[in-house]
């Protein structure tokens, strides 16, 4: 595999990593208010991802890094066309990162019912945003023979774009409910379960029809596959969900978004950015590369640090092991 | 107003708010981690209160920056396309580095050290925190030098086939003379802006009645701040001389712009403190200046040669020639806006002196534990953060007007980078949604912040000390929790 190939793979692997990460933390997000019935409940699921969210959405950063540094003309095409769309997920991360720390700064009901929305909608809107983002991606954007796209709502308004912001939620949803099932005792425990067993259905029906529009649209086998793994892990998460095994129910659900998104990428290749005018507009991954110097020298970076951001990141989970109840909410500060 | 004016406005506006929560992140990340240690050493109890008092107001403000952060690594794509196609085999390195060594480290450690109160060790609890420091300083060494590049571009070729530039030297783009002399300078405007905003907290707290019982705990900080401010700002006063020399041999434009000199001066050049009139070179002005200042501070020498914006206009115009598809210059103009410049140059130096004279004020009347009888002292608890923190914008607000109206200093001018799919509706949107959410941001942050340290530093039980028994099976998993 030459160092180009081996970029865009580096580039596939930090937005399978973010998206299984982050992705049961926007899920969390998002069952808050149907998991917590009052404020002790809510904060304890927030309190199962407070410590790692923060370190799960650096994932992104590092990927659209990634994206910057190996492939300029793929970060600077994406994130201008499609514009409105990234907008909207960008300013909804920024409000959820608020969230957290702001919530519990007062201790007042309507300020936490003002922050447990921005929870909300900052988990469903970047969940969605990409999921729409991806598989508009993979559809094609209109770049010209000028390597140049026009930025255009409509282009993420498509049954396929929808179908992947659908995915995606559902995912998160089934994810994030899997993580709670892990991480928490009592009846929000039992609750996570309930929903799990509604999610995984549900996001395995959209994985399956994602897989049919692949299939239908001439992608290569390769793709196909990811996304049967998806649905073989999400029906494998439902049973094990059944006979409570939550560590394999979790493991299930991380593989199933990792192969979900791996498969946009298996889309893409040798592309990154296919062109819906005229297939030989498509931006490449050679075309867009950048130096063999460039990429040697984030190579060097990425092989010593990566590991070690794994390394840490591990720890921190190992550190905050321990499941968390009602009983564990100190009072209000 | 086209996409070039909204793209520009938004980078400035998004830029400078970002950086409002930067330099008290790097710096205060830094004091935490030294209160806490010095807690570990002496078992103070008052150390803990102030290590988790000033924690709290650098997680408020962390909030804030590293969201704001995110917005910074997305417009490069989304505004400024163009830009990031060209630069992106040069530019884009250092970003992915931020993020891979700088942002995992500190959002990491960060979360470890919120939560990890009484379940780390004492030692790996501090080292988490000294860890986000040296994330916070990486992160700094990082973008400075993706900027020094903007202002000074080396280590790089125009690659004859695509018309982008190409990294030839990577070791040239991280020592980048620029770089050399605008880390120190930001990193310890930094050190400076935290240390008067601890010395700004703790003297409003050490002024209030009602806290009589903890003054001497105020007091410490009060005196740890003060002393801070005053190091570091005789080390930004010293970074920013030498900053000032660079900048005179490789961006003289700049240079001139500070001032405001038109006209080339062949040795001991004055220094203009305040002007009033107008700054185009055309009509008399009056002006308070220091004869042979601008010299100095250009050259190292009273004697020094200083060029003059007409003089560098001509020389960039026979170097560069003249823009024919320029629409947002004059063709051939290469002079930023001089009020700007003049202005942001004499704030950024102004502030940050008056920041660190006030901590010598500060330092004087607390001088052998006095506690000061008077409230005279409260205008400096709230003088002295702002003036840091307005320092630092207008630094900034200068070192990217004066590069104007290039994006890359010789290389690419503004305009040209700007996204050419963009429409001017999504880039006017996009600057309206962020201005209005930043604008409630502003408000809800600094709210939080003046209420918490209106409160004082809570009483801290050493999260350490054996837990009291406890009527149920087993004590709580978290010691904290949001």
């Amino acid at each position: 595999m030459d160092l180009t190939t081996g970029w865009f793979v580096a580039v596939a692997v930090l937005w399978v990593g973010y998206l299984a990460l982050e992705g049961f933390d926007f899920g969390v997000g998002m069952l808050l208010p149907v998991l917590g019935r009052d404020d002790t409940d809510r904060r304890v699921l927030i309190n199962t991802i407070g410590p790692v969210w923060d370190g799960n959405e650096v994932w992104m950063i590092a990927a659209i890094g990634a994206m910057f540094a190996a492939f300029p003309g793929w970060y600077a095409t994406v994130l201008s066309t499609l514009y409105l769309p990234v907008l909207c997920i960008v300013l909804a991360l920024v409000v959820r990162g608020v969230a957290f720390e702001f919530r519990h700064r007062h201790d007042d009901r309507r300020w936490h019912a003002l922050w447990d929305g921005a929870i909300v909608v900052g988990s469903v809107v970047p969940a969605a945003g990409w999921g729409a983002v991806l598989a508009t991606l993979v559809a094609g954007l209109p770049v010209d023979a000028s390597g140049v796209a026009r930025a255009s709502v409509g282009l993420v308004l498509t049954p396929a774009s929808l179908l992947g912001a659908a995915v995606t939620v559902l995912m998160c949803v089934a994810h994030g409910a899997a993580f709670v099932g892990l991480k928490t005792s009592g009846h929000i425990r039992t609750r996570a379960r309930g929903v799990a067993l509604v999610a995984l259905p549900a996001a395995a029906f959209c994985v399956v029809t994602a897989a049919w529009v692949l299939l239908a649209s001439g992608h290569g086998l390769a793709s196909v596959t990811s996304l049967l793994v998806s649905v073989l892990a999400l029906v494998a998460a439902t049973a094990t969900v059944r006979r409570g095994r939550e560590v394999r129910a979790f493991a299930a659900t991380s593989l199933a978004t990792a192969s979900t998104v791996a498969a946009v990428f298996l889309a893409l290749f040798p592309d990154v950015v296919p062109s819906t005018l005229d297939p030989a507009w498509s931006l490449t991954v050679d075309g867009t590369a950048s130096s063999p110097y460039t990429l040697t020298i984030i190579t060097w970076a990425a092989v010593v640090l990566l590991p070690a951001v794994v390394a840490y990141q591990a720890w921190t989970y190992w550190v905050f092991r321990q499941r968390i109840g009602r009983h564990d909410i100190p009072a209000a500060h | 107003m086209d996409v070039v004016d909204i793209a520009r406005l938004q980078f400035g506006a998004v830029t400078v708010f970002h950086f409002l929560f930067v330099p008290l992140t790097i710096g205060l990340s830094g004091v935490v981690a030294g209160f806490e240690t010095w807690w570990i050493l002496t078992r103070r109890p008052e150390l803990l209160r102030l290590t988790r008092f000033l924690g709290t107001l650098l997680l408020i403000n962390v909030a804030v920056g590293v969201v704001t952060g995110i917005v910074q690594e997305f417009q490069f794509g989304m505004n400024w396309s163009a830009y990031s196609t060209f630069v992106g085999d040069v530019f884009g390195a250092p970003l992915a580095l931020e993020a891979l060594l700088a942002f995992f480290l500190e959002s990491t450690f960060l979360g470890l050290w919120i939560f990890g109160w009484g379940r780390l060790p004492r030692t790996v609890h501090v080292g988490c925190m000294w860890v986000v420091h040296v994330g916070t300083l990486a992160s700094a060494w990082f973008i400075l030098s993706a900027n020094s590049w903007m202002q000074n571009p080396v280590g790089y070729r125009i690659d004859e086939a695509t018309g982008r530039a190409v990294l030839t030297d990577f070791g040239a783009v991280m020592l980048n003379p620029v770089q050399l002399v605008t880390f120190p300078h930001v990193v310890l405007a930094s050190y400076l802006t935290a240390g008067a905003f601890v010395t700004g907290v703790g003297t409003w707290l050490l002024t209030r009645e009602r806290f009589r019982a903890d003054r001497r705990m105020y007091l410490t900080a009060v005196r740890v701040g003060a002393a801070v401010t005053l190091v570091a700002g005789l080390g930004v006063a010293l970074s920013g001389d030498a900053q000032g020399k660079v900048m005179t041999e490789v961006q003289p434009m700049k240079m001139a712009a500070a001032e405001g000199l038109y006209e080339s001066r062949d040795g001991c050049a004055p220094f203009s403190v305040l002007t009033v009139g107008s700054l185009d070179g055309e009509r008399e002005r009056w002006s308070v200046t220091v004869p042979c200042l601008l010299s100095f501070l250009a050259t190292g020498s009273f004697d020094g040669t200083v060029r003059g914006i007409d003089d560098l206009r001509a020389e960039y115009r026979s170097t560069y020639g003249s823009d024919p598809t320029s629409t947002a210059y004059q063709p051939g103009d290469y002079v930023p806006t001089i009020p700007v410049t003049y202005w942001a140059f004499r704030l950024m130096i102004g502030l940050g002196m008056a920041a660190a004279a006030g901590s010598v004020v500060v330092l004087w009347a607390t001088r052998r534990g006095r506690v000061p009888s008077t409230r005279w002292l409260a205008p400096f608890a709230v003088g002295l953060p702002v003036a840091a923190v307005a320092g630092s914008s207008f630094g900034w607000i200068f070192t990217e007007v004066g590069r104007q109206p290039w994006a890359v200093f010789g290389v690419m001018t503004t305009e040209h980078g700007v996204s050419p799919g963009v429409d001017v509706t999504s880039a006017a949107i996009s600057l309206g949604a962020l201005v209005t959410v930043y604008a409630v941001l502003a408000v809800v942050e600094t709210t939080l912040i003046i209420r918490t340290v209106r409160a004082g530093a809570p009483a801290a039980d050493d999260p350490y000390a054996s837990p009291p028994d406890d009527p149920q099976d087993r004590a709580p998993v978290l010691t904290f929790a949001y």
